[in-house]
């Protein structure tokens, strides 16, 4: 007890030292920006909730055992800070849809979530929950979007663990508010949509597709690779 | 297995103890199997369970299947197992669909459903089995302490593993067929 | 502030008491509301506490989406319904619309537990109606595979059972091993979970070098491990008094009912169809059947580790013995050729095109072949009309027919003991609903 109390002692002046009443102007200055750090409420706060989600125990099928086998040791999701799986919806913030929606669970799985307090978010782990999967048929419904918003889908028949955490750190990242671009903003993919348009006189989707391959680069064509994003002289 | 003189034998005297009982004998693939008429298949089971010499009182399985359009349509497999000495044999009740292959289907008391005697009291282990048969191919089992629905929710109207009812879900949408598909991205 | 709380204390009470005095068998009376009161108050006898609560099938302990209806005299079950069916996916059904090769990956996720054996009952139904003999190279590797499904189901049921009676750390070291198992499936097959890795006539690749010997290091550390893990479990009180003479159900009643698997021969019944009605290779191994007395809890985990150290004996075994050979049978009618001959010979080429479009046809006729999965007789029925698809797949799930025992073991019990009836019962929802 005496040496705790000496040596608390000994701390104190170090602490004051912290103060650094000493210090003036630029110096001040710089010394408070090395140690301290200006944000706003709103990002402290989605810092704070993306860094202790707190999954409900949601497992509904094969997805179930990896999200499991993500809890655990080799995988480790304590590592971000969502390893309190919490059985309560009031208590919990995310629900990692793990596993195939039949038609029977659906409204449970939407009575689930509607308990849920928000802020809230949705991992559609796995096929099955993301679009079906592999079951096509009247017991399944093809996708958990079509029943409840959806913020993360992670592909996978099971997803691999180190999949699942990856979607759970894009879902981090969406909740402090920087979400992940899309594949067409990053690489700025232009003229590469899919979807058939139906308004009269505009082109249908069989035209659109001829169009782009008609720029795309072919097999017979050798030498570099014209660039794709828009160039004006870029077939051979 | 009982071999096919066996079998023989086996059917011979569940015809004794009642009447029109088997209907055909068939041994393939190392098995043995007892088609019975469904009026008697209580008979024949209580007589392959109680006999003495044959003791076959475990119930594998229970399971319907639909021959469509085979006809009789549907058949209830009752897979028995004598443990003592590692025997199985089936035995093959076949029924007729009464509603003569319309299907109007919803599953109102005007529907004719194909009946069979449960067979909870000889083989308790029957109960969710018999539940399921029902559930999937709407074949009622008089005698059932509480048949109902136990895979499909409570107010699901057709019986999804007949052949002819549809397999449902929803076709893969790509760009050619989604100008038909209801523009799912809105 | 406190004459608020009396006032709204009495105002339940005296609700609570008037609804339980109306009707005191009265079903679905709210959990909720009449948490918190005084039961034992005046007007009331003991007798007339009967509730039906709900539980499931969103539940921490369920094990899967499994709801129970549960009818309780304060803590005491009375009345136990089972709901199943939250979890049914059609796999039968769409069973009927594949290809015989595309039925595999779908039976694989009926018990998602243990797919190997789902895979082998659909395969081994299937050979049996073609009358084709596997190489025993593919047998023995099936052998292997299938004994260390079988211990990696057993590990997830200890680390979730332990985990619902609050030993929670077993957890973490059960999955530890599970791991190092997956680790070994994505060596043979390429995934961890659902390989697709049998195929009708034997097992669609070759193990790859070095996984004997992985697989050697992994047999040579399990025994520890168990040892480890019976050294947590097996002498803590608050384990044994929770499964000792618990859910215990007679050896006649559960042979009634159908059951089979670690809970049988936890009553005592030394039925396991690996001896009795031999497949595959085990003809060939010295095991024994580990059996319990009473058919508590307490011997179905002790059955179950005793099973993962034969499952060990079984795999070292299989792997000294393991014969040369080819994996896969020679019949091109059933089986894809290798590749390089692909390339050069037509006739390869034909068979590898009739196979991969159309599928190969299986003659008419319809079978049932059971084999001893981790909870019991799987046993898979396929009807086959002569075409490429099967006309009716049914699996004999092992859970189905045990939850049947899950009433008789929790009547006249504590709630507390009805979540250790659930969890040593092991049902795995993805089979019992499939």
């Amino acid at each position: 007890m005496e040496v705790e109390r000496e040596s608390l002692r000994a701390r104190q002046p170090r602490a004051r030292d912290l103060l650094r009443g000493d210090l003036e102007g630029k110096d001040l200055e710089q010394y408070v920006e090395e140690r301290l750090l200006t944000t706003t409420l709103e990002s402290a706060l989605n810092w704070g909730r993306a860094n202790a989600l707190f999954p409900l125990t949601f497992g509904l099928a094969c997805c179930a055992i990896e999200m499991m086998s993500m809890v655990t040791s080799r995988y480790d999701i304590a590592r971000f800070g969502a390893e309190a799986f919490r059985a309560s919806p009031r208590q919990a913030d995310m629900i990692i849809l793990s596993g195939r929606v039949s038609i029977k669970m659906a409204p449970v799985v939407r009575r689930v979530y509607d308990q849920m307090l928000e802020p809230k978010w949705v991992i559609a782990m796995g096929a099955c929950s993301s679009s079906g999967g592999m079951f096509a048929n009247y017991a399944v419904v093809q996708g958990a979007d079509k029943f409840m918003p959806v913020d993360i889908h992670v592909p996978g028949c099971p997803p691999r663990p180190e999949a699942l955490l990856h979607g759970f750190n894009k879902l981090q990242r969406l909740v402090r508010g920087q979400p992940d671009l899309g594949w067409r903003q990053r690489y700025n993919a232009v003229g590469t949509e899919e979807w058939a348009r139906f308004e009269p006189g505009k082109p249908t989707a069989e035209a659109i597709e001829r169009a782009a391959l008609a720029v795309a680069p072919k097999h017979s064509e050798t030498g570099a690779r014209p660039d794709f994003a828009g160039d004006e002289d870029s077939h051979a | 297995m009982p071999d096919a003189p066996g079998l023989e034998l086996i059917a011979q005297e569940i015809e004794e103890g009642r009447q029109g009982t088997v209907i055909e004998t068939s041994f393939d693939h190392g098995r043995a199997t007892l088609i019975v008429n469904p009026e008697n298949v209580l008979h024949a089971l209580t007589w392959l369970r109680d006999t003495p010499e044959q003791g076959y009182r475990f119930l594998s399985s229970l399971h319907a299947a639909d021959y469509l359009p085979a006809s009789p349509r549907f058949a209830v497999h009752y897979e028995l197992l004598c443990r003592e000495r590692v025997e199985r044999i089936r035995v093959k009740a076949l029924l007729n669909d009464p509603a003569g292959g319309e299907t109007n289907g919803s599953s109102s008391a005007a529907e004719k459903l194909p009946q069979l005697d449960s067979c909870v009291a000889l083989y308790p282990t029957a109960e969710f089995q018999e539940r399921e048969a029902y559930d999937f191919f709407g074949i009622v089992f008089k005698g059932h302490p509480d048949l109902r629905r136990i895979l499909m929710p409570e107010d699901y109207v057709g019986w999804p593993q007949r052949r002819d009812y549809p397999i449902g879900g929803e076709p893969v949408l790509f760009t050619h067929n989604e100008i038909e598909s209801p523009r799912w991205f809105e | 502030m406190a004459d608020d709380l009396l006032r709204d204390e009495a105002d339940l009470t005296e609700r609570g008491y008037s609804r339980l005095g109306e009707d005191p068998a009265s079903p679905l009376v709210d959990a909720a509301e009449v948490a918190g009161q005084d039961l034992e108050g005046p007007g009331l006898e003991p007798e007339q506490e009967v509730l039906t609560i709900n539980m499931g099938p969103h539940h921490p302990a369920t094990h899967g989406v499994l709801r129970l209806i549960v009818t309780l005299q304060g803590e005491r079950v009375l009345d136990l319904k089972p709901v199943m069916g939250y979890l049914h996916t059609g796999i039968e059904k769409n069973c009927e619309d594949k290809s015989y090769w595309k039925v595999i990956p779908f039976v694989e996720r009926m018990d998602y537990l243990s797919y190997f054996f789902q895979m082998e009952a659909f395969c081994g139904c299937v050979e049996r109606l073609i009358d084709l003999e596997i190489p025993p190279r593919a047998s023995y590797l099936r052998v292997i595979h299938m004994e260390l499904n079988r211990i990696m189901s057993h590990l997830v049921w200890l680390g979730t059972s332990a985990l619902d009676l609050g030993a929670i750390s077993m957890f973490w070291y059960c999955f530890r091993e599970r791991d190092a198992i997956l680790d070994l499936f994505e060596m043979s097959a390429g995934q961890r979970m659902h390989t697709r890795y049998f195929q009708v006539g034997g097992v669609f690749e070759d193990i790859p070098t070095g996984f004997g010997q992985k697989l050697r290091d992994f047999c040579a550390l399990m025994p520890d491990r168990i040892d480890q893990y019976e050294a947590l479990l097996d002498r803590n009180e608050i384990f044994l008094r929770r499964t000792r003479d618990v859910g215990v159900v007679s050896r006649e009643r559960l042979l009634e009912l159908g059951v089979t698997g670690p809970l049988l021969r936890a009553a005592g019944d030394p039925w396991d169809l690996r001896k009795a009605d031999p497949y595959l290779a085990y003809g060939d191994f010295d095991f024994s059947i580990p059996v319990g007395t009473v058919g508590d809890g307490y011997d179905r985990y002790r059955v179950r580790l005793q099973e993962m150290r034969e499952s060990v004996r079984i795999i070292v075994q299989a792997l000294e013995g393991l014969p040369e050979g080819p994996w896969i049978a020679d019949d091109r009618k059933y089986v894809l050729p290798p590749r390089d001959e692909v390339a050069t010979s037509m006739e390869a080429l034909i068979h590898h095109f009739k196979l991969v479009t159309e599928g190969y046809r299986v003659p008419p006729g319809e079978h049932y072949y059971a084999i001893e999965s981790p909870r019991g007789e799987l046993g898979c029925f396929v009807l086959a009309d002569g075409s490429a698809k099967p006309a009716r797949v049914h699996f004999r799930d092992p859970s189905f027919v045990n939850l049947q025992a899950f009433r008789d073991m929790s009547v006249g019990g504590l709630i507390a003991d009805l979540i250790q009836n659930l969890a040593m019962l092991d049902p795995i929802l993805g089979g019992v609903d499939r």
